[in-house]
């Protein structure tokens, strides 16, 4: 265990907290990319070279980002005057405190923990392809139906809504709107749709 | 210290992080955040079981952290369209005033 690991892991978990505690949400952005940044800074010391980048791919470049957008976009971006916890807090609190003492000493009492080999594994990002197309291949078309139909339904929620009252979608087809003075658009015969197709 | 251990430590406190920040702030962003930071004390402890564990040669534990990635960023997509549709339906994203489903 070296002197740096312990380095990039103290910086990560201070910015860790330090993004839960801050008032100011963009602010608590910031320092989750900080804390993002330092949990691929570990991944590189694990030689999990590809792993790493794709965190500060996915992470720092698009999580973070996507979070200050929302941030902006729900003018949250203030600090606020009243509190910022919930009314429950102190059971949150409790909870997580034991959350993490039973999480650590499960951890450093346990019998069945591997140890370490030796060797230093490699996973090239040829190593990692090969298996991506090979042995993985379906999980890989899985995960791309995945992400588009998430992509998809995240642009429909996030969708502005038309203010609609029920019952008024015929009338309003029949308001001509103020802007234009255009005449309403003759319905094209279906013979003449058909002529300008076979043109 | 064994290494793995040290990274596991780190993972669980992370975790604990994570965990503190979605269920004590009251900002809808922010327990997204925290969900976040969860998910990656998982990607850590999958990667250190990976680098210390018996057989890496199979390459499990990095190919499981990229679809665990993938997961992570689809639904950081959704759960932030729905703060912006909750934002625009109610002017709020504070969780305690979201309460229509309460019983």
């Amino acid at each position: 265990m070296s002197f740096f690991l312990i380095i990039t892991a103290v910086v990560t978990l201070f910015a860790a907290v330090i993004a839960m505690s801050l008032r100011n949400l963009v602010h608590c952005a910031l320092m989750l990319a900080v804390s993002f940044s330092g949990v691929a800074a570990i991944y590189l010391q694990l030689n999990a070279e590809f792993v790493g980048f794709t965190e500060i791919l996915v992470y720092v470049g698009a999580v973070a980002i996507l979070i200050v957008m929302a941030i902006l976009l729900t003018r949250s971006g203030e600090t606020p005057d009243k509190t910022v916890l919930t009314s429950g807090w102190p059971a949150g609190v409790a909870v997580t405190a034991m959350v993490f003492v039973i999480l650590g000493w499960a951890i450093l009492n346990s019998s069945v923990l591997p140890v370490p080999p030796e060797t230093v594994p490699h996973a090239t990002v040829k190593n990692i392809g090969d298996i991506l197309m090979t042995k993985y291949v379906l999980p890989l078309e899985i995960i791309a139906l995945m992400l588009t139909a998430a992509m998809i339904g995240a642009v429909i929620i996030a969708y502005k809504e038309e203010v609609k009252s029920p019952g008024d979608r015929s009338e309003g087809a029949q308001v001509k709107p103020a802007y234009s003075n255009k005449p309403a658009p003759v319905p094209v015969a279906a013979h003449e749709l058909e002529k300008e197709g076979a043109l | 210290m064994n290494p793995l251990s040290f990274c596991l430590l780190v993972s669980a406190f992370l975790f604990a992080t994570g965990f503190a920040g979605a269920v004590t702030r009251r900002h809808a962003i922010l327990v997204l955040v925290g969900i976040e930071l969860m998910l990656n004390a998982a990607n850590l402890n999958l990667i250190a079981f990976w680098r210390f564990g018996p057989n890496p040669q199979a390459m499990t534990g990095i190919i499981f952290v990229l679809f665990s990635m993938a997961l992570a960023a689809a639904e950081a997509a959704v759960g932030l369209a729905l703060v912006i549709a909750i934002y625009r339906h109610k002017r709020t994203s504070n969780l305690d005033e979201v309460k229509e489903l309460r019983g």
